[in-house]
C-alpha cells in the first residue's frame, strides 16, 4: 500500500470515527410530569449509558409456572409473544430509549431508564391484562349448592385449616391493576349513547344483606348482594374462601358452567369492611381479544378519569350479538380474573364502544390501564426474577470518577510512553489518541451499551493498547543493536513482532467472545468494550504508527538514527 | 537511546523451586482463610454478591456519617435481623444486603425494603435523611443460574484457549498456558479471600480479564521460544526459555507498568462501585506476569520432559535443544547478572 493510500485510509477512519460520535438531535416521546406526552430533543453524543450510568430501572422477567406447569418449549413461545406485549406497553410508556430484549430461551429483560418508581414500572410489566366480559348469575345457582359445597367442606377437613387460613393476610395474592381502583368505584360498560351503564346501581351493601345460611363454614362467609350473583364476604374472610377455592372438590362443587369472582368493590358495614364476589357464566360473552383501541380520558359526567375502548367490527358484530341476548342481565368486566367495579345492567345493545370508570384514581392509572388494555394481553403470567434499581446521582457519580480515572490514566501512559520511547513514543501516543477515538466510535457505531465496568474496560485497555507498541519497539531496537539501518529496523521490528502481536490478542478477543455469549447486561457491556478495543489497538499500533514511520522517514531521507 | 534491563541473563529457570513454594504458600493460605470464611459466615466461603446468591441488596447515601448500629437497628426494626449492614467505601454510604428464601423464584421487592428502611431511620436521625443510591433484588434460583453460568463462562474460555493455543503453537505450549492459567484463578481465589472482596459478575469480568491478560503475557514469551527454537542453536529448552523471558524482559517491564499504572487509576480515582474489580485487576498485573515465568515456564519443561517431541523436518531445532536439555544432568546457568 502506498505511503497516500495509508495516509488516506487513515484519515477515512477518523472522518467516519467523527461522524459516529457527532453530536446528533434525538426526538423522543416523554411523558412530563403532568402525565401527558410531548415530543423532547436533546442534542448529544450518540453514545449509549447503561443503567447503571444514567440510572433506572432494569427487570428481568420470566414465566410464572409456580401455578401450572409449563413445558419449556411452550415457554419459549410464549415468552415470545410475551416480548411482544412488553415491549409495546413499555415503548407506549414515555422514556426515551427503553430496552426490552429476549435473554437465552426463557427471560426478557426491561431496562427502563430515568423511571425510579420499579413499583410501578413491575405492575405495567407483569399485569397479564386479560380482559372479558361476563354475565353475572341470576339463577340463584350458588344459593343452592350451598348445602353441598359445605358439605365438601366438612369432609376435606379443610375447616381445620381455618385458624391459619383465618390468620393470613386479607390481601388477595394476585395484585394487579386492582389496585388502581379504589373501595367506592364502579365499572360499566355502555355505548355512545350510553345505554347500558347509567343504570349501575347506587344500591349499598347495607340495603338489603342478610345471612344466607347459619351454620356451614362454606356458606357462612357469605351474605346476600343487592343485585343478583352478588355476595359479600368480609375481608377477613377472603383468605379462607381462596383457600377453599383452591380445593379441587370445592371446585367440583360449584355450579356448573359457573365462576366465582372476586370484585375490586370492598364497603363498609358496621365498622366491618366486606369485598364483593360475583357469580358468572364461565364462558364469557367476548374478550379483550378484539380491541383496537383503548385511551384514558376525563368523564364527561365528572365521575374522574375513564379508559375508553373501542373494538373491532367482529368484536363489536358480537358484542352486539351477545349483549342483546343478555337484556336486563348484569355484565361484569373482568380483568386478569377480578371485576373491574360492579357489573352495570344491560339495558340495550353495545356496539364497537363502551368505558371503563377508574373511581377516585389519577389520570396517569387510567393512562397505564389504557396502556396495557392497548398492547393486549400477556398470552403467560410473568414474574420478576431480578431487579434493579440505580439513583440518578449514583450514576452520575459513576460516570465523573470513571472520567477522572480515564484521564489519569491516559496522563500517565503520556507520560511513560514519551519519556521511554521518546520520538518514537510520541508517535505511540498519536497512535493511542486515534485508538480512542476508533474505540468510541465503534461503540457508538455498534449501538453497544456503556456501563460502568464498561469504562473500566476501556481505561484498562488504554494500559494494554500500548503494549503492541512496546513489542514492536523493542523489536525495532533490536534490529538497530544488530546494526541494521533504521529503515530496515522499522520493516523488521514490525515483521518480527507481528505473530506475538495476533496470536496474544486473538485469545483475548476469544476470551472476551465467551464473556460476551454468556454474560448479562454489565458484562456484556464490559466484553463489548473489551473487543473493540483490541481491534481498535490492532489497527493503530500496526497500520497508523506504521504510516507515522514511513511518513517521517519520507520527509528525513536517510536518516541515520532513530529516537526510540 | 534510554533502555531498562537490556540484554540481561539472568536465570529466572533457577528459582522455580522457591517461586513454586512461594506461590503454593500463598495458595494454601487463600484456602485456609476461605476455610475459615465458610466457618464464620454460616457455610459461604466467599462473599458472593446477591446476584449468585439470591436477596437484595441497597445502598443508602447519607447526607453525614450517621452511627454504625443506628443503621443497624433500623434493618433489625424493619425486619431483616439477618442482614448484612457495610458501609461502602465512606462512612456515608451503608450497603445493607439482605439474603433470599432457600428456592425463591422472584425477586423480594428491594425497593420496599430499602424504603421501609429509609422510614424507620427518617424517624431515629431526623437530621441526617439516608437517600436509596440503589437497589437490586435477585430471585434465588436466578442466582444459581448464574454460578452455573460463569463456572461455564471460564471452562469454556479454557477450551477455546487452548484450542487456538494447540493450533498457532502446539499441544505442549497451549496446556502450559492453561495451567498457568489455572493457577492465577487459584492466587486470584486466594486473593479475594484475603481481602473478603465481594464476587459479582463485575468480578468475574474482571477475572476473565486478568486470565486474557496472564496468557497474553504467556504467549509473547512463548512465542519467543517458538522463534528461538527455530534458530538451531545448541541450546536446552531450559536455556531457551531463559534466553526468550531475557529478551521479552523490557517489553514484560513497560506493558506492566503502563497496565499497572492504568488500574492504579482505577483504583484510586473511579470510586468505590467498581473498587472490586480494580484490586483483581492490580493483584491480576502481579500474579499474571509471575505465572508467565515460573508456572508456564516450568510446566512446559516437566512436559518436554514427560512427553518429548519426535523428530521432524520442521522441528528439528527444537528436537535438539530438547534432547540437549535431557542429556545434561544439570544444564549450565545462562549467565548471571
Amino acid at each position: 500500500m502506498s505511503l497516500r493510500a495509508r495516509i488516506l485510509t487513515i484519515l477515512a477512519l477518523c472522518a467516519v470515527s467523527i461522524f459516529f460520535l457527532f453530536p446528533r438531535t434525538v426526538t423522543t416521546r416523554v411523558r412530563g410530569a403532568n402525565g401527558v406526552f410531548h415530543e423532547d430533543t436533546v442534542r448529544k453524543v450518540p453514545l449509549q449509558e447503561g443503567l447503571d450510568l444514567k440510572g433506572g430501572t432494569y427487570l428481568a422477567l420470566e414465566v410464572n409456572d409456580s401455578a401450572q406447569t409449563i413445558p419449556a418449549d411452550k415457554k419459549a413461545d410464549a415468552i415470545d409473544r410475551a416480548l411482544k406485549t412488553v415491549r409495546t406497553r413499555i415503548e407506549g410508556y414515555g422514556v426515551s430509549e427503553p430496552i426490552v430484549q429476549k435473554q437465552g430461551n426463557d427471560r426478557i429483560v426491561v431496562e427502563i431508564p430515568g423511571i425510579q418508581d420499579p413499583t410501578r414500572a413491575r405492575k405495567l410489566v407483569q399485569e397479564q391484562a386479560f380482559l372479558q366480559f361476563m354475565i353475572t348469575d341470576k339463577s340463584q345457582a350458588l344459593e343452592r349448592a350451598l348445602p353441598r359445597l359445605d358439605q365438601v367442606v366438612k369432609q376435606r377437613g379443610l375447616l381445620a385449616k381455618v385458624p391459619g387460613a383465618a390468620a393470613a393476610t386479607p390481601t388477595p395474592a394476585n395484585k394487579g391493576l386492582q389496585g388502581l381502583l379504589t373501595t367506592a368505584d364502579t365499572s360499566k360498560a355502555n355505548d355512545s349513547t350510553k345505554k347500558a351503564g347509567a343504570a349501575a346501581s347506587k344500591d349499598s351493601a347495607a340495603n338489603d344483606s342478610l345471612k344466607l345460611q347459619a351454620g356451614g363454614a362454606f356458606s357462612s362467609l357469605f351474605q346476600q348482594g343487592s343485585m343478583p350473583g352478588e355476595f359479600y364476604v368480609e375481608s377477613d374472610k377472603v383468605a379462607q374462601l381462596q383457600d377453599f377455592l383452591a380445593d379441587s372438590a370445592v371446585q367440583a362443587a360449584l355450579p356448573p358452567g359457573k365462576t366465582l369472582l372476586p370484585s375490586t368493590d370492598s364497603a363498609s358495614l358496621q365498622g366491618k369492611w366486606y369485598r364483593a364476589w360475583y357469580l358468572v357464566d364461565s364462558k364469557p360473552i367476548i374478550t379483550g381479544e378484539y380491541l383496537t383501541n383503548a385511551r384514558p380520558a376525563q368523564s364527561p359526567t365528572g365521575e374522574g378519569p375513564i379508559v375508553e375502548f373501542e373494538m373491532d367490527n367482529v368484536g363489536g358484530r358480537r358484542f352486539r350479538t351477545e349483549t342483546g341476548r343478555h337484556i336486563q342481565d348484569y355484565m361484569a368486566i373482568v380483568l386478569d380474573g377480578r371485576v373491574m367495579g360492579r357489573p352495570p345492567v344491560i339495558e340495550s345493545a353495545i356496539g364497537t364502544r363502551g368505558q371503563i370508570t377508574m373511581g377516585g384514581k389519577s389520570l396517569a392509572d387510567a393512562q397505564d390501564l389504557a396502556l396495557v388494555l392497548r398492547a393486549g394481553a400477556l398470552p403467560v403470567p410473568l414474574r420478576v426474577a431480578e431487579q434493579q434499581v440505580i439513583g440518578p446521582s449514583l450514576g452520575a457519580d459513576s460516570v465523573n470518577k470513571g472520567m477522572r480515572a480515564m484521564i489519569i490514566s491516559v496522563a500517565l501512559v503520556i507520560i511513560i510512553m514519551i519519556g521511554y520511547y521518546r520520538f518514537s513514543g510520541v508517535l505511540a501516543v498519536g497512535g493511542l489518541i486515534l485508538y480512542m477515538l476508533y474505540t468510541l466510535a465503534t461503540l457508538a457505531g455498534f449501538n453497544a451499551v456503556l456501563t460502568l465496568p464498561g469504562i473500566a474496560g476501556f481505561v484498562l485497555s488504554i494500559g494494554m493498547a500500548v503494549d503492541s507498541n512496546v513489542l514492536i519497539f523493542e523489536r525495532i531496537r533490536e534490529e538497530l543493536a544488530r546494526g541494521k539501518t533504521v529503515r530496515t529496523s522499522i520493516d523488521e521490528g514490525f515483521r518480527h513482532a507481528m505473530p506475538a502481536i495476533v496470536d496474544s490478542n486473538v485469545s483475548t478477543i476469544l476470551t472476551a467472545a465467551v464473556l460476551y455469549q454468556f454474560g448479562t447486561g454489565a458484562v456484556k457491556g464490559f466484553a463489548v468494550t473489551l473487543i473493540a478495543g483490541i481491534v481498535a489497538s490492532l489497527v493503530t499500533s500496526i497500520f497508523v504508527v506504521r504510516t507515522f514511520y514511513l511518513l517521517w522517514l519520507n520527509r528525513s531521507r536517510g536518516a541515520q538514527t532513530l529516537s526510540i | 537511546m534510554f533502555r531498562i534491563l537490556h540484554d540481561t541473563k539472568y536465570d529466572f529457570i533457577k528459582y522455580w523451586k522457591t517461586a513454586a513454594t512461594g506461590t503454593i504458600a500463598f495458595i494454601i493460605l487463600g484456602m485456609i482463610l476461605l476455610g475459615v470464611h465458610a466457618a464464620r459466615h454460616n457455610g459461604h466461603a466467599l462473599n458472593y454478591s446477591v446476584e449468585f446468591t439470591g436477596g437484595s441488596t441497597m445502598q443508602l447515601q447519607f447526607a453525614k456519617a450517621p452511627p454504625a448500629d443506628a443503621v443497624r437497628n433500623a434493618v433489625d426494626q424493619a425486619g431483616y435481623a439477618g442482614a448484612e449492614v457495610t458501609t461502602f467505601g465512606d462512612p456515608k454510604d451503608f450497603l445493607v444486603k439482605v439474603q433470599a428464601k432457600e428456592g425463591a423464584a422472584t425477586a423480594v421487592n428491594a425497593d420496599s425494603v430499602g424504603a421501609e428502611i429509609a422510614r424507620i431511620l427518617a424517624v431515629r436521625l431526623p437530621d441526617n435523611p439516608a437517600k436509596i443510591g440503589r437497589t437490586e433484588s435477585v430471585g434465588a434460583s436466578v442466582g444459581n443460574e448464574l454460578t452455573t453460568k460463569a463456572i461455564t463462562a471460564i471452562l469454556i474460555s479454557f477450551i477455546v484457549t487452548l484450542i487456538y493455543l494447540a493450533i498457532r503453537f502446539e499441544w505442549r505450549f497451549g496446556l502450559a498456558a492453561t495451567i498457568a492459567t489455572m493457577h492465577d484463578i487459584l492466587t486470584t481465589m486466594a486473593f479475594l479471600a484475603m481481602m473478603r472482596l465481594e464476587i459479582s459478575l463485575t468480578v468475574v469480568a474482571a477475572l476473565l480479564t486478568v486470565i486474557g491478560y496472564s496468557l497474553n503475557d504467556t504467549i509473547i514469551i512463548f512465542d519467543r521460544v517458538r522463534e528461538n527454537l527455530k534458530k538451531q542453536r545448541k541450546e536446552s529448552l531450559r536455556d531457551v526459555l531463559n534466553r526468550s523471558i531475557n529478551e521479552t524482559l523490557p517489553r514484560s517491564v513497560l506493558t506492566h507498568v503502563t497496565v499497572f499504572a492504568a488500574t492504579m487509576a482505577l483504583l484510586i480515582f473511579a470510586g468505590e462501585v467498581i473498587r472490586p474489580f480494580s484490586w483483581i485487576m492490580a493483584f491480576g498485573v502481579f500474579t499474571g506476569t509471575f505465572s508467565s515465568i515460573y508456572v508456564a515456564g516450568a510446566i512446559l519443561l516437566w512436559i518436554e520432559r514427560k512427553w518429548p517431541r519426535t523428530t521432524t523436518p520442521e522441528n528439528k531445532g527444537a528436537a535438539r535443544a530438547l534432547s540437549e536439555g535431557r542429556k545434561r544432568e544439570r544444564p549450565t546457568p545462562v549467565g548471571t547478572p
